[in-house]
C-alpha cells in the first residue's frame, strides 16, 4: 500500500529513543537539569505528594469510566492510560484565568481545571455534547474533529494580547493531528502574530491503529522551528519534566515571547476507545516496555526512596480515588435523560420560525400517544 | 475583475504603532442619508459597527493597506489600527478558527473571505465549530462571528470566483445566511448580522458592489424579514442577491405586457420568511424562483417544496425554478449562458402562467 518502508513504534519516539528533557528517570531518581530543576524548584515534598495524589485519582477515574462503559452505563470513553503524567504535569502548571482547548482525552487536565467528575462523563453517556460552561473552568468544550482547537487557542491568545492580558491559551493533541492542516496553520498564525500560545503534543505513538512513524519522519518537536516556533521535546512520563518544561512555556507567552512547541512522548497503554482492539496492530512487547516507564510507579519510587510513601500516605491516597471513583459512577447512573423537545434548544440565540414549526410539530406528535385521539397528532404541522 | 491598485500605506498588519487618522476626530459614521456603491454601504456598515462595539474586530486576507480586493474595508486600518484590521495569513480554516477563539474570548469577529470559491479551506471550522458550540454547549458559548463572502458571477472572472455557494450554508443548522441586494440592506443588514449572537454568512454580490444607492443609518426591518420590493399581484418571483435587480427589471418588462409580478427579497436565507413568501403566493398562485447557484439542492428547490407544503390548495400552477444549471461554474465566456438574466426569467413567468 506505502511505497515508504514500514513504520513502527521503533522509529520514532520510541523507548530506546531518549532524547528528551527528564528530571526523574524510570527509576525514580532525580536527575539533575541546570536548565529545568530552577522550574519545578519549589516541588517539595507536599508537591511531589499532591501530584501522585493527582495521578492516582485521575488512573482511578479512567478506569472506573471504562469500567462504566463495559457495563453498559457509558456508550464510549477514551482512556488515558499511560498519559496521565503528562496531562497533571502540564495543568497543575496552569493559572486559573489561562485557557484550555483539548481534544477528547484530556481528563485529567479537565479534572485540574476543576470540572465537575459526572461532567466528564455527560458527554460519553450520551446526555450532552459538552458536559461544562467553559467559562466557569477556563477550558473549552473538547474538540473531537482532530486539530480544530488549535486554532481555537490561536484566536484566543490573540484576543489576550489585545487585552494585554497574560493569560496564556494551551492547547492539547495528539501526533496523529500533527499531520492536520489546523495544527499547520494555527502554528503559521500563533508565530505570525506572536501570540501568548502552548501548543501542547501528547505523542502516544499511536493514532489510533497508525503509529506515529506515518505521521512523521522526524521528532514532532522538530517541525515546529520550521514555523518559527521554538520546541521543547520532554519525557511526557516525568511528571516534573512536563511541569517544567510548560513552565518554560508558559513564562515565555505571559512575558511576551510567543508560542512554544512542547512534543510529551508518552503511550497509550490502552485502546484508542473502548471501541477499540489495539491487539490488533500493537506489539505486547512494546507494551510491556512502556509499562516500565509508567508515570505513576517512577514518583512512587523517588517518594519511597525519600521516606514519603508511608503507609497512611498510600491508604490516603487510595481512598480519595476510591471516593472520586464512587462519585463518578454515582453521578454517572444518576444522570436524568433530558428531555425529548430539548432536542431544539440552542440551535439559535433567539428562536426561529421554520425550528419552531418543528419543535410544535414534534411537540404534537409526541403529544399524540398519550392522548385518546391520535388523528390529531399530525394537522398542519411537519414532523 | 477589479484592478489591484497600489495603496500608499505600507503594509505591516502587527505594527506597534497605530496609523493616525487624519482626521484628529477619528472615524466617523454615517450621520445622514448618503448616496454610495454598494461596496462603500459594507464599508459604511463596517466602521459604524467597530464605532460601536469595541469588541468587533475584522480578519481576512488583503483586508488591510489594501483595503480588500473589492476596497471594501478601504481606510479601516488606518482608521482603527492594526488590532482592529487584521490582515492575517493565507489560510481560511485558520481565519475561521482564530475568530472561534476570539468569539469564545468574548469578540465580535467579522471575516472576509475572499472570494466565494475561496470559501471551501474555512468550511470544516464553519460547519463543525461555528454552528455548532451554541448548540453543543447548551447555549453557554456564543458564536457572534460575521463571515462576508463576496459571491455570484457576471464579473467575467477566473475559475472560483464567481460561485455561490449558499446552500451549503443553509443545509447548515445553527447558521442564518444573509444575500444583499442594495447599498441599503447593505448597510442594515451588515450592521444586524454583526450584532447578532449567532454566526451570520453574509454574502455580497460582487457584481454590485459599484452600484449606488441612498443609505439612510439605519437598520431596518430584521434581517430575518424577506422584503416585497415590487408589489404585483399574479405571479410571485422570489430571488436574493444580485439577481433582485434582474428580477425588478423583468417585473417592469412584465407590466408592460399587461402581467403584474410580485418581487420578493429574500434578503435572509436561513431562515427563510415563509410568513412572507407564503402571503404572496396566497394572493398570486403561482410562484417562480430565481437563483444564481445550481439547481439540484439550492435554495430554490427548499421553498418550491415548503411552499408547496403550506399553501398546495392556492397554487394554479406548478411552481418554477429558473437557476443556474446543474455544472461546474463555465468559463467567463460561457457564463452568460448559465446565469439566469431577464429573458430566463420571463420566459420562466410565462410557464408557471401556461404561456
Amino acid at each position: 500500500m506505502h511505497d515508504l518502508p514500514p513504520h513502527g513504534a521503533a522509529d520514532n519516539g520510541s523507548p530506546l529513543d531518549d532524547d528528551f528533557i527528564q528530571l526523574l528517570s524510570e527509576s525514580g531518581e532525580r536527575m539533575p537539569n541546570a536548565e529545568f530543576d530552577p522550574w519545578v524548584r519549589d516541588i517539595g515534598a507536599a508537591g511531589l505528594a499532591a501530584l501522585y495524589d493527582d495521578l492516582v485519582v485521575v488512573r482511578r477515574l479512567d478506569t472506573e469510566a471504562t469500567a462504566l462503559q463495559r457495563q453498559g452505563e457509558l456508550g464510549l470513553w477514551p482512556p488515558m492510560l499511560g498519559q496521565e503524567a503528562a496531562q497533571i504535569g502540564s495543568a497543575r502548571a496552569l493559572h486559573p484565568d489561562d485557557f484550555v482547548f483539548t481534544s477528547y482525552r484530556e481528563n485529567a487536565v479537565a479534572y485540574c481545571r476543576g470540572v465537575g467528575l459526572t461532567d466528564l462523563v455527560k458527554v460519553w453517556r450520551g446526555n450532552a455534547q459538552s458536559g461544562w460552561d467553559p467559562a466557569s473552568v477556563g477550558m473549552a468544550v473538547p474538540a473531537i474533529i482532530i486539530g480544530a482547537q488549535t486554532l481555537h487557542a490561536t484566536g484566543w491568545a490573540l484576543g489576550a494580547q489585545f487585552d494585554g492580558a497574560d493569560s496564556v491559551a494551551v492547547t492539547y493533541f495528539g501526533d496523529g493531528a500533527t499531520s492536520e492542516g489546523d495544527v499547520n496553520e494555527a502554528m503559521v498564525f500563533a508565530a505570525s502574530f506572536q501570540v501568548p500560545v502552548v501548543f501542547f503534543c501528547q505523542n502516544n505513538q499511536w493514532a489510533i491503529s497508525e503509529p506515529v512513524g506515518l505521521q512523521a519522519r522526524v521528532h514532532i518537536a522538530e517541525r515546529a522551528p520550521g514555523f518559527g516556533i521554538p520546541s521543547l521535546r520532554v519525557d511526557g512520563n516525568d511528571v516534573l519534566a512536563v511541569m517544567a518544561a510548560t513552565r518554560v512555556a508558559l513564562d515565555r507567552a505571559r512575558s511576551g515571547g510567543g508560542p512554544t512547541f512542547i512534543e510529551a512522548v508518552t503511550y497509550r497503554m490502552g485502546p484508542h476507545t473502548t471501541a477499540d482492539d489495539p491487539t490488533r496492530y500493537r506489539d505486547p512487547a512494546d507494551l510491556a516496555r512502556w509499562a516500565e516507564r509508567d508515570p505513576i510507579l517512577r514518583l512512587r519510587r523517588l517518594l519511597d526512596a525519600e521516606g514519603l510513601f508511608t503507609p497512611e500516605f498510600e491508604a490516603a491516597t487510595a481512598a480519595h480515588a476510591d471516593a472520586a471513583a464512587a462519585e463518578l459512577r454515582a453521578g454517572c447512573i444518576g444522570l436524568a435523560d433530558p428531555e425529548p423537545l430539548s432536542v431544539f434548544d440552542n440551535v439559535y440565540t433567539t428562536p426561529q420560525a421554520t425550528l419552531d414549526r418543528q419543535r410544535a410539530g414534534y411537540a404534537a406528535y409526541l403529544a399524540s400517544f398519550e392522548s385518546s385521539d391520535t388523528r390529531s397528532s399530525n394537522e398542519g404541522a411537519s414532523v | 475583475m477589479t484592478i489591484l491598485d497600489r495603496s500608499p500605506m505600507s503594509p505591516t498588519p502587527m505594527s506597534p504603532t497605530p496609523l493616525r487618522h487624519p482626521n484628529a476626530a477619528g472615524p466617523v459614521g454615517l450621520t445622514d442619508t448618503t448616496t454610495l456603491t454598494l461596496a462603500k454601504a459594507i464599508n459604511a456598515g463596517l466602521r459604524q459597527a467597530m464605532l460601536d462595539d469595541p469588541k468587533v474586530v475584522l480578519l481576512g486576507e488583503d483586508i488591510g493597506a489594501l483595503g480588500g480586493v473589492f476596497r471594501v474595508t478601504s481606510d479601516l486600518l488606518r482608521e482603527f489600527g492594526p488590532h482592529r484590521v487584521i490582515d492575517t495569513p493565507l489560510a481560511e480554516s485558520a481565519i475561521i478558527g482564530t475568530a472561534v477563539g476570539l468569539a469564545y474570548r468574548g469578540y465580535r469577529p467579522v471575516c472576509e473571505i475572499q472570494f466565494d470559491g475561496f470559501i471551501f479551506p474555512g468550511f470544516d471550522q464553519i460547519v463543525s465549530q461555528v454552528a455548532k458550540l451554541h448548540y453543543r454547549t447548551q447555549g453557554a458559548v456564543r458564536m457572534p462571528i460575521t463571515i462576508r463572502v463576496p459571491f455570484g458571477g457576471g464579473i467575467g472572472a477566473a475559475e472560483h470566483h464567481s460561485e455561490s455557494p449558499e446552500a451549503y450554508f443553509t443545509h447548515t443548522s445553527g447558521l442564518r445566511v444573509i444575500a444583499v441586494s442594495d447599498p441599503q440592506n447593505a448597510y442594515s443588514l451588515l450592521r444586524q448580522a454583526i450584532a447578532s449572537d449567532d454566526p451570520v454568512l453574509y454574502f455580497e454580490p460582487k457584481r454590485r458592489y459599484h452600484v449606488k444607492g441612498e443609505v439612510e443609518p439605519t437598520l431596518g426591518s430584521p434581517m430575518e424579514r424577506a422584503v416585497i420590493v415590487s408589489p404585483g399581484s399574479q405571479v410571485t418571483l422570489i430571488t436574493y442577491g444580485a439577481l433582485v435587480s434582474t428580477a425588478r427589471d423583468a417585473a417592469l418588462a412584465a407590466a408592460d405586457e399587461g402581467v403584474s409580478i410580485e418581487v420578493i427579497d429574500l434578503r435572509s436565507l436561513s431562515p427563510v420568511d415563509y410568513a412572507t413568501v407564503e402571503a404572496s403566493v396566497r394572493k398570486t398562485g403561482r410562484l417562480v424562483v430565481t437563483h444564481e447557484a445550481a439547481q439540484s439542492g439550492g435554495v430554490g428547490g427548499e421553498i418550491v417544496a415548503s411552499i408547496t407544503e403550506r399553501c398546495f390548495d392556492y397554487l394554479e400552477a406548478a411552481p418554477v425554478r429558473v437557476t443556474g444549471f446543474d455544472i461546474p461554474y463555465p468559463p467567463a465566456k460561457l457564463e452568460r449562458h448559465h446565469l439566469p438574466d431577464l429573458d430566463r426569467i420571463l420566459a420562466g413567468v410565462d410557464r408557471v402562467l401556461g404561456r
